[in-house]
Order: structure tokens, then C-alpha cells, then sequence
């Protein structure tokens, strides 16, 4: 092999590069998060594999009919009637937002621009 | 292969890659598709392109190929063009670092005009280039926010990438500029490929095929993120299962995310055996990674074996007599 004082450590580089997401993790097992359900309450808002991936469609659409067509009442697909709002109904039953939003958010490495304008609940821990 | 005929390939290839999956998965060949795949091709992508690397850094490359668009170094009253034509490393260093990251040999990129009958000129084409730059920095984005799946806690950078890549605030989940123009540039280099004749011509599956399996990433990836959603949660479990190899297959994430890793898994098994390996190969371009310095440095041959000479005092030495009897001149009379 020609240049092999060039070549190694260029190989060696990559390697180490690629293969960031297997060393940095070593012997580090993450758990899955487990968001802490409401106790007094038993459904959502819409069945709960929808909330699992869409709750942020959900929340879009919130956000459109309250703002922007003045509607505030919606009526769930089980017949149910939510005040739509992030801070007095999601939060309403989901008290903490470190124990079950973020929960998830945290491991999925997604921070909802949200809180910068709305109030989180207040944590009692 | 045609153009037409190699496009078909193509397609109909990128297809059964995104049916097997779907078929696998839906016949619960979970831990094949999830565990199994991924882990061979990243093997694959290991092994093939340290192979590759060293395969190339056994050919020798006796001289220096000076194909270069400045003044080589000489008198010193003559201004040399230290970047275009550099004549030692630190020059070198720097010409490698702007091939790298800016692409500058596509940026130099011409094209051929006719006009006025028979009368040709050169005009600069730079829309190769910029589509180039859009869909590799857009790309690398794409795959370093990916890194969320294989830390945890997820690294900072992706958090700070996040934010500046959505930082549009358009729709919930929030629109990344790094997809779309990903989806753009790929569509831009295939409808280049197809457009300009003379490059449909030279076009084979070889060219055809990566485009349209990243086309077929993309759209899998931006399908997941923005259409048919699936369980983050999930995934993430299964992809950092696989890079601390503790593998599991949680249940209930869509066929969706199977089937865009399965084709990533194609990717990067695909990539040591393609055009795409100039990745590795850029830095191996004979033409930008050495100093012109063939007027100051000799350069032997590695490959050079002891040729046989007979010089001409040994050639003397056998003829002498013959020569001083014809009258010949000789240097050494004896
Ligand atoms: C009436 C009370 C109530 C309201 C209002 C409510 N939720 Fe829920 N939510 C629940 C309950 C109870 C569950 C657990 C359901 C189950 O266990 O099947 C749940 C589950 C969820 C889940 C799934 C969690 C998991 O890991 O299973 C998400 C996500 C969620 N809610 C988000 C929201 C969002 C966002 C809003 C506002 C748009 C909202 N919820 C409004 C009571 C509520
Ligand atoms: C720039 C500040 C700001 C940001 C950031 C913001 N909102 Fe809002 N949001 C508002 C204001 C102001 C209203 C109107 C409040 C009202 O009329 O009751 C509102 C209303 C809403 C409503 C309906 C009313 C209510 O009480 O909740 C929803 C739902 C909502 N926003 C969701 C979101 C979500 C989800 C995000 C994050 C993705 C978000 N907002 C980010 C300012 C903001
Ligand atoms: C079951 C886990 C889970 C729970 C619980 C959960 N989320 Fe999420 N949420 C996610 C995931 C995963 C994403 C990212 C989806 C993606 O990246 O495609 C997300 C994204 C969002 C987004 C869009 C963020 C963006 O910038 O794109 C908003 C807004 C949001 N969640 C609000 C909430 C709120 C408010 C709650 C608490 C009431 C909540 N979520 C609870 C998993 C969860």
C-alpha cells in the first residue's frame, strides 16, 4: 500500500465517525419512556393510537379552528365536547408536562416550540 | 442499456426493493427486516469501503497530474497560483478542502453553445453545481437530525439543528427545509439526467438506480414524518436497540418505517460497489490531492524493474580491436 501514513489514519477517521451512534452509547441501556397517564381520567380525547402519533395534528387543528375561525367547542368522535385548548384541556388532565409530555419528547429528541408563548401546568412533585 | 431501457430497470429494481418489506413485514418477518438487514449492510458498508480505500491506495501514482486552471510555481517575479496549482502541501490542503466542501472543480463547470451557424462558445453552467450543494448539504442535515434514533440523551447538535432546520414554524409536526430541499435536489439531478441528451446518452442504471432509491428514502421518510405517521416512540426503541446491540422489535410501528429502512439498508450495502463511493474517492483524486511539484521533486516509478544497460565503455571494452582495426575512433586506446 502506497501513502499508508495517509491512507490509515483516513480510514481510521471514518470509522470512528461512523460508528459515533455505537461508542457513545456503549453499555448504556435507555429505557422506553413510560408517560405517566391521567389516574382520574380513562380516554382522551380521540382513541389512544391516534394520540400516540398524531396528537400534534391534532393540536394544529385546534390551534387553526380557535384562532383563526373564533370556534372553541369541539365535539370528539365519541360524542364528547372539549373546550379546545393546549393549556386548559390537554394539560387539564395530563397535569404535568415533565411527566408525560416530555417524557416522550425527551427521547425522541423533539422540543415543541409551544411553551415559549403558553404556560406550562405547574409541577407539583 | 438505453436510456428508456435503463430507466425501466431502475424503476422496476427501487420497486420490489420497496415491495419486499412490504410483503416481509406483513407476513411478520419483523426481526429479518428490523435486526438482521440493517446489520449486515452496515457491515457491508464497513468492510466494502475500507477495501475499497485500500484497493485504491495500492495503485501507485508515480506523477503528478497537473491538471490545473493556474500559473504553476517558477521564477519568483512570475505571481503562481497557489490554490489552483499548488506546488506544496499546505496548498494542496487547502484546494482539497474547497473540493470537498464547495465542490469547486463542478463550480468550474462550462457548457457548450452554438450560435450564429457554425460558430461554437462556452458558456458557464452553474445549475449543476447548486443543485449538487443543495442536495448534499441538505442530505447531511437529513442524516445528522437522523442521529436523535442513536443517542440518548439525544446530542445537542441535533437539538440545534432542529431548530434552525424548522425554523419556519410551518404546520405541526414542523416543516424541515432540509426534506423538501433534499426532495428537490434529487428531483433536479434526475430531470437533468433525462433532459440534456447528451447526458441521457452516457446514462446507465448505475446512475438511474441511486437516485431514485434515495428518491424512494426521501419520499419514504417524508411520507412518515408528515402523512402516514408512525409510533417515534417505537422506532426509536428498535434503532437504539440496534446501536447498543440489544436488539428488539417493538410491535405496532408501521410497514411504512420498514420499508424505509430496508431501502437505507440497500444504501449502504449498495454504496461501497457504486458511483456513490466517491464520497471515499474524493480524497483519493489524483488530479486535486497532490502538489504539482514534478519540476522540483523527482519522481521514480514504483514500478520500474532494473533495466539491463550496456554502456558504452563496457560496449569499448568488447569491440575495442575491431574498432582500432577498421580506424574506428576509440577513448581508450589499449
Ligand atoms: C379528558 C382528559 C384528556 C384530555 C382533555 C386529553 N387527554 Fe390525552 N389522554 C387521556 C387519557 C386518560 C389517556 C390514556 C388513554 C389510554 O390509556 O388508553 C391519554 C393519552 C394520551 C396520549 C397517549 C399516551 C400514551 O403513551 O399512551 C397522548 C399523546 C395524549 N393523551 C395527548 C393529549 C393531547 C395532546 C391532548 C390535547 C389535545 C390531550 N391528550 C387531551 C386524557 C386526556
Ligand atoms: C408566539 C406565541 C405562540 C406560540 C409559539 C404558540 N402559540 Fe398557540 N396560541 C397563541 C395565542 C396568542 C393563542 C390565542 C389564545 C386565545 O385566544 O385563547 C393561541 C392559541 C392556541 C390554541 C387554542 C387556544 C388555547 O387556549 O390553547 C392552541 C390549541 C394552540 N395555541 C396550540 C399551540 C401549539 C400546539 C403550539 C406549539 C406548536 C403553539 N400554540 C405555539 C400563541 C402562541
Ligand atoms: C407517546 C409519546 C408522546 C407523548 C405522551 C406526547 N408526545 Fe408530543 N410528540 C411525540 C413525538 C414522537 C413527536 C415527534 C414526531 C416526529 O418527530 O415526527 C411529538 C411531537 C409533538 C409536537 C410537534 C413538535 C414539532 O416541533 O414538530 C407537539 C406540538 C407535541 N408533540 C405536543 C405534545 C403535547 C402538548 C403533549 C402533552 C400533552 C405531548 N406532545 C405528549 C410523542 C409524544
Amino acid at each position: 500500500m502506497y501513502d499508508a501514513k495517509k491512507i490509515v489514519p483516513g480510514i481510521l477517521i471514518f470509522v470512528v465517525l461512523f460508528t459515533f451512534p455505537l461508542w457513545s452509547n456503549m453499555g448504556k441501556a435507555a429505557p422506553a419512556p413510560k408517560p405517566e397517564l391521567p389516574k382520574t381520567e380513562k380516554v382522551c380525547v380521540m382513541d389512544t393510537a391516534y394520540m400516540k402519533t398524531e396528537h400534534m395534528v391534532l393540536l394544529n387543528q385546534w390551534r387553526d379552528l380557535v384562532v383563526r375561525d373564533a370556534n372553541r367547542l369541539w365535539v370528539g368522535p365519541d360524542g364528547k365536547e372539549h373546550f379546545m385548548s393546549l393549556q386548559n384541556s390537554c394539560m387539564k388532565c395530563h397535569s404535568s408536562k415533565v411527566k408525560f409530555c416530555d417524557q416522550c419528547h425527551n427521547y425522541a429528541g423533539v422540543k415543541p416550540y409551544c411553551w415559549q408563548c403558553h404556560i406550562e401546568p405547574k409541577e407539583n412533585m | 442499456m438505453n436510456a428508456s431501457q435503463s430507466m425501466v430497470f431502475s424503476l422496476v429494481a427501487v420497486g420490489i426493493l420497496v415491495c419486499l418489506p412490504l410483503i416481509g413485514v406483513t407476513a411478520g418477518m419483523t426481526s429479518l427486516f428490523g435486526v438482521i438487514i440493517p446489520y449486515a449492510a452496515v457491515v457491508v458498508f464497513f468492510v466494502g469501503i475500507v477495501a475499497r480505500v485500500v484497493r485504491w491506495a495500492r495503485s501507485p501514482v508515480p506523477f503528478r497530474i497537473p491538471t490545473t486552471c493556474g500559473q504553476q510555481k517558477s521564477f519568483p517575479w512570475i505571481k503562481a497560483d497557489n490554490l489552483d496549482n499548488p506546488s506544496d502541501t499546505k496548498g494542496v490542503v487547502l484546494r482539497m478542502i474547497l473540493e470537498v466542501l464547495l465542490f469547486r472543480s463542478l463550480f468550474r463547470n462550462t457548457r457548450l453553445e452554438f450560435y450564429d451557424g457554425p460558430k461554437i462558445r462556452y458558456a458557464s453552467a452553474k445549475w449543476l453545481w447548486l443543485g449538487a450543494i443543495v442536495f448534499h448539504y441538505s442530505f447531511l442535515v437529513v442524516f445528522l437530525r437522523h442521529l436523535r434514533f442513536f443517542t440518548e440523551p439525544v446530542t445537542p447538535l441535533v437539538t440545534l439543528l432542529e431548530s434552525v432546520d424548522g425554523f419556519l414554524e410551518v404546520g405541526l409536526p414542523r416543516l424541515y427545509i432540509s426534506g423538501l430541499a433534499l426532495l428537490a435536489g434529487v428531483t433536479y439531478l434526475f430531470l437533468r439526467r433525462v433532459s440534456i441528451p447528451q447526458l441521457k446518452y452516457i446514462s446507465l442504471p448505475s446512475d438511474y438506480f441511486p437516485l431514485f432509491l434515495i428518491f424512494a428514502i426521501t419520499a419514504t421518510g417524508l411520507l412518515m414524518r408528515y402523512v402516514f405517521k408512525v409510533d417515534i416512540v417505537g422506532v426509536k426503541e428498535l434503532t437504539f436497540g440496534l446501536a447498543t446491540f440489544h436488539p428488539v422489535v417493538p410491535k405496532g410501528i408501521g410497514v411504512l418505517f420498514y420499508i424505509h429502512l430496508f431501502l437505507v439498508s440497500v444504501l449502504f450495502a449498495y454504496f461501497p460497489f457504486s458511483k456513490l463511493v466517491h464520497m471515499a474517492g474524493v480524497f483519493l483524486s489524483p488530479t486535486r490531492n497532490l502538489p504539482n511539484n514534478s519540476r522540483m521533486v523527482r519522481h521514480i516509478n514504483p514500478w520500474n524493474y532494473p533495466v539491463k544497460v550496456h554502456t558504452y565503455e563496457e560496449y569499448e571494452d568488447e569491440f575495442r580491436e575491431k574498432m582500432i582495426e577498421a580506424g574506428l575512433p576509440v577513448e581508450k586506446k589499449e
